[in-house]
């Protein structure tokens, strides 16, 4: 399969980040194909989290440009990102534990009633109830009733409502930071489905992880972030777990690996 | 049934209206005249004030905040209306404008503090509290104003109700709480309030600007303020420079009684009305069996601390 058959939907080239006298990004690629779970892996310091900051829009990058459906842009906040239609899940679970379920998955994007009480700040409760049992069943999240509050649900049915918030909301891509990182597994495994639910709705996936079983479970290609850089770009069906790992922490380098490993 | 038990508001929501009859119960009993319909329209006057300190106090502790300084910036407020009436003879609407700009001045400044400097609402309210005091002091020479118009006395008078006098301030109370017990519930802004509260972090990464919405609750809570400045004008006919102080607290107090939680994003407006009658009945109940007012100051003290203790409790039941 050569790359030309694939749209790529976002595109990093040559990111350069300092902070003082460290070098978080050193001319760092990056490329997320359509439909795709792309998930992006790399030891501390490797510049993953910086990589991430900067496609969404967290922050700027001092060199190298950022492209969207092959169009040059430059996010100066996380608002600018999801006005572009990316949205992002965070680790720590970023919801309102005392409001309901509907109320955080509307939560700054509230629905208006019509007319003069919409104008004055009035929200359709009804309208974004039902719009929320429609999402939320779209993505299969049993969840019984969308009224109950956020800290009535488990760890992973939380996570579970930030995935479907970004799904909901997001227009081209789902960036994803440690999403099954504080869950347990039967909880982890919950909120993969969904990640794989969210692929095959059309949204193209950006999963950072450190776990490397959930990673294999659910990635199409494997972007490995090394020093700064991009280390390889690999395919979790042609390597091993051990291999992937070797490429990340530098005992082996791209040259070792069969040329079917590369994705 | 599992119906019916959604639609029941919580025990939360339920417990300060059930503690606000059992008070009543218990003074009854104590004294006769209690219950009747002029002791009544006695406690809802003697509320009004406290009762609207404290819907500026409750919108600010669901931020997760806390003002100390509501009732000192109060009697700022009422010192500042009256004088300018008297000295420089405003008439009763401008000089009562004039402050509720201040009372909204201090709130600004609050919120300032808080969102711009970053520091701890406790410790710059506290510093709000002498800096409200002292100005009161100096700028009144510590004198009370009582030579003010007579439309600032209009809230104090009142209409009959049965056997009753009840003073215009409480309707403007009362309407007041309904106002904004729909606003918290039904609008963005509202809602943006209780998020703050309840997860700044999930709240800013939503999109939404915390620094507005808490600069917008203090400044508010100022202008509830200003308002119990006027009705406390109305109520006494003068502008009092030792006002305040017993209020200061009480508010505080009616918030956390009526089942807002200190640690923000929970709780429902109407229950500091139900808290700031709590706090008038205990006050009314003890004066009329005749316990002296440092007994009542320290029932207040330690219905605070029952309130604070249920609400970390019922918390933790929770987790």
């Amino acid at each position: 399969m050569s790359s030309q058959e694939h749209t790529i939907v976002m595109q990093a080239k040559g990111l350069v980040k300092r902070y003082g006298q460290v070098t978080a990004l050193d001319g760092v690629d990056f490329e997320l194909r359509a439909g795709e779970i792309l998930a992006v892996i790399g030891d501390n310091g490797a510049g993953k989290s910086s990589l991430i900051k900067c496609l969404s829009g967290a922050t700027i990058p001092d060199q190298g440009e950022i492209l969207l459906d092959g169009k040059v842009i430059h996010f100066r906040s996380p608002m600018d990102a999801r006005r572009s239609g990316i949205e992002t899940v965070y680790q720590d679970l970023a919801v309102a534990p005392a409001m309901t379920i509907a109320e955080n998955l509307f939560l700054g994007r509230e629905m208006r009633r019509p007319g003069l009480l919409g104008a004055l700040g009035f929200i359709d409760k009804k309208k974004m109830l039902s719009e929320s049992i429609n999402r939320m069943n779209d993505l299969k999240v049993g969840i019984r009733s969308m009224t109950q509050a956020v800290e009535t649900l488990s760890g992973g049915q939380r996570q579970c409502v930030a995935v479907g918030r970004a799904a909901a909301f997001a227009q081209h891509v789902v960036i994803m930071d440690e999403p099954t990182a504080a869950l347990g597994v039967k909880e982890g495994n919950m909120v993969l489905e969904l990640i794989r639910r969210v692929r095959d709705k059309g949204l193209p996936v950006v999963l950072i992880s450190h776990n490397m079983p959930h990673v294999f479970e659910v990635a199409d290609r494997i972007h490995i972030a090394r020093l700064g850089k991009r280390a390889a770009v690999v395919n979790p069906r042609h390597i091993s777990m051990s291999d992937t790992v070797a490429v990340m922490t530098g005992a082996k380098s791209v040259e070792d690996l069969p040329a079917e490993a590369l994705a | 049934m599992n119906a019916l038990k959604a639609k029941l508001p919580p025990m939360g929501t339920l417990g300060p209206a059930i503690a606000l009859v059992l008070a009543c119960a218990f003074f009854s009993f104590q004294h006769e005249n209690f219950l009747t319909l002029q002791n009544s329209a006695l406690i809802l006057q003697q509320v009004m004030v406290v009762g609207t300190i404290a819907i500026g106090q409750t919108l600010i502790i669901l931020t997760a905040g806390i003002d100390l300084s509501c009732g000192m910036v109060m009697a700022l407020g009422s010192i500042v209306m009256t004088k300018f009436a008297a000295d420089y003879g405003l008439g009763a609407p401008l000089a009562i404008l004039c402050g509720i700009g201040v009372t909204a001045l201090f709130g600004l400044i609050n919120g300032l503090l808080v969102t711009r400097i970053k520091l701890p609402p406790f410790i710059v309210t506290l510093g709000t509290l002498n800096i409200a005091f002292a100005c009161t002091q100096l700028y009144s020479h510590a004198q009370t104003i009582t030579n003010i118009p007579d439309g600032m006395n209009l809230l104090g008078e009142t209409f009959p109700l049965g056997s009753a006098h009840v003073p215009y301030g409480v309707v403007l109370m009362l309407a007041l709480y309904l106002g904004v017990w729909i606003w918290l519930r039904d609008t963005a802004q509202g809602r943006h309030i209780y998020a703050v509260g309840n997860s700044p972090e999930a709240t800013r990464l939503s999109g939404i600007s915390t620094d507005k919405v808490l600069l917008g609750v203090y400044v508010l809570a100022g202008v509830f303020y200003g308002i119990a400045s006027t009705l406390t004008v109305a109520r006494t006919g003068a502008g009092d420079p030792n006002g305040g102080q017993t209020e200061n607290l009480d508010a505080i107090t009616a918030v956390v009684l009526g089942g807002t939680s200190l640690f923000g994003g929970r709780g429902i407006i109407l229950g500091s009305l139900v808290g700031a009658l709590i706090v008038g009945v205990f006050r009314n109940g003890l004066t009329l069996m005749g316990v002296s007012s440092v007994y009542q100051i320290l029932v207040t003290g330690i219905l605070v601390i029952l309130a604070v203790a249920t609400d970390q409790m019922s918390r933790k039941g929770a987790r």
